[in-house]
């Protein structure tokens, strides 16, 4: 069954939990010490001088991993409906679904052969 | 059916009798059970961290915290006040506003997702018709806070260890959203109260994790994997990150992240005792202690011991499965991260398609058996 009533509720909660971490990171400030001095906010590295900064170019390589996640949780999303609703449409939703599906298992194959899933 | 104890209409009644308007009573209710709720999650996290120290102690053989409190049960607290008095350092050369926002993003999240977790027939926040499905959507927010305060630090280790919290999320996400979808499908609903009630009635034996064996094992695997526990804590492996995204936070900031992870912990093993361990059902039928017992269903008195128990229920088998994630944590060694991510895609990705093809093709041959 799927009602649209007590979303209402999400709103209301979504700012109960946002008074979470105002009040938590307020109430610190309130109390904390606070000493300024340029060598406390100097980048950790291990206890030498950092060299360079973090934000520079280099390969990620979980991007691969990335993309074929997209496809993967569209499918997942695309899935939940006919979950759902699987006991008013019989066998045939279930053919389509394996059809849909397998296509996925080609694709997750492909890539897998690839060596897109490879760490390396 | 048993309707169960319904508290919020008591109280709308109650104030309704009093003379005010229903609109007005119910504005009344409506933050009472989120605050309760909130409330309840914190002092389940603090139970959370005194359970992990004493367990771990003893694993290892030593005594744990002992000194503040009874059996040490208040050093979470202490640790909590601690954070509070800390100095808050932003690095130098960080983007203070991400720096901050961070935290922010990764425990609002963890803690919205408490909305959907019933612990009676009418004893939940809200009984939305997305249920589990707005839970796997709102955690998966919370990776783009990792992100953010990963690469918002501007430290090595911190862009790393952010970098591989989202990529370890996004691979277990799959496996956890399809092992959900066949539970979805036995019950025709996903909504958690439906999912629950979908189980009663047999007792022990009408429990999820009979039907869906390999969708329960995989939901553990890739929970512990979202909540980062060890074996999966490869975002904040000491030796080799020093505390991955965390490693420039302090104080309450770190506090948040601490929290957002035992919250988290719970959360999971709150889901895990709804979806597959029968939520707040008893091991035995309900109607057969009423009939044992000689007492009505309708009685107010059975009602209100049963909603008691109910909640007990949910929080002891929650509490059984926290208690195997921390002795996880002492049995098995970290996995490297090629092997974290050979086995999300190549073992839990296709096993958890299967099991769900199989129960398609179950519920077809078996209709009954499988939710009708």
């Amino acid at each position: 069954m799927f009602v649209l009533s007590g979303y209402e509720y999400l709103l209301g909660f979504l700012l109960v939990c946002s008074l979470v971490p105002l009040l938590a990171l307020t109430a610190s400030k309130l109390v904390r010490p606070s000493r300024r001095g340029p060598e406390r906010r100097t980048t950790y590295e291990s206890g030498m001088e950092p060299i360079g900064g973090a934000w520079i170019q280099f390969n990620i390589r979980y991007y691969m991993f990335a993309l074929i996640f997209v496809i993967f949780d569209v499918e997942t999303v695309f899935l939940y409906p006919w979950a759902v609703a699987f006991n008013q449409l019989g066998l045939l939703a279930f053919i389509e679904a394996l059809i849909f599906v397998a296509i996925l298992i080609v694709g997750l194959v492909y890539a897998w052969r690839k060596g897109a899933l490879e760490w390396s | 059916m048993n309707s169960g104890i319904d508290v919020q209409e008591i109280f709308v009644r109650s104030l309704v009798d009093l003379g005010l308007p229903p609109g007005a009573a119910k504005a009344i209710w409506m933050p009472l059970p989120m605050l309760l709720m909130i409330i309840g999650a914190t002092v389940g996290v603090l139970v959370t961290v005194w359970l992990e120290r004493k367990i771990s102690a003893a694993a290892q053989q030593r005594i744990g915290p002992e000194y503040i409190g009874p059996l040490g049960v208040l050093a979470p607290v202490a640790d909590g006040l601690k954070l509070i008095f800390k100095e808050d350092v932003v690095p130098a050369r960080s983007d203070p506003f991400l720096f901050t926002l961070g935290p922010v993003i990764v425990v609002i999240p963890v803690f919205l997702s408490y909305m959907i977790v019933p612990f009676g027939q009418n004893l939940v926040v809200t009984n939305v018709g997305m249920g589990v499905f707005l839970w796997i959507a709102l955690s998966s927010v919370a990776p783009i806070g990792l992100l953010m305060s990963g690469y918002a630090s501007n430290n090595k280790y911190s862009l790393l260890g952010g970098l591989r919290a989202a990529a370890q999320s996004i691979s277990y996400e799959i496996p956890l959203a399809l092992s959900v979808l066949a539970i979805a499908m036995m019950s025709n609903s996903l909504s958690t109260v439906d999912i629950v009630n979908q189980q009663s009635g047999y007792g022990v034996l009408g429990w999820n994790v009979w039907r869906q064996p390999v969708g329960f094992i995989i939901f553990w695997i890739a929970a512990l994997a979202e909540c980062e526990r060890i074996p999966f804590d490869l975002p904040e492996a000491e030796e080799e990150l020093v505390a991955g995204y965390q490693t420039e936070y302090s104080g309450m900031k770190f506090a948040l992240f601490y929290l957002g992870a035992y919250v988290n912990l719970v959360l999971s093993a709150l889901l895990v005792a709804v979806l597959y361990l029968g939520g707040w059902e008893f091991p035995i039928p309900l109607d057969i202690v009423a009939n044992w017992l000689g007492v009505s269903e309708a009685n107010p008195i059975f009602q209100i011991v049963t909603a008691s128990l109910g909640i007990t229920m949910t929080l002891l088998k929650a509490y059984f499965l926290v208690f195997l994630a921390i002795l996880m944590r002492w049995t098995v060694p970290r996995v490297r991260i090629d092997q974290l991510l050979d086995l999300g895609w190549k073992f839990l990705l296709p096993i958890s398609l299967v099991n769900l093809l199989l129960t398609a093709g179950l519920k077809l041959a078996f209709p009954a058996a499988f939710g009708g």
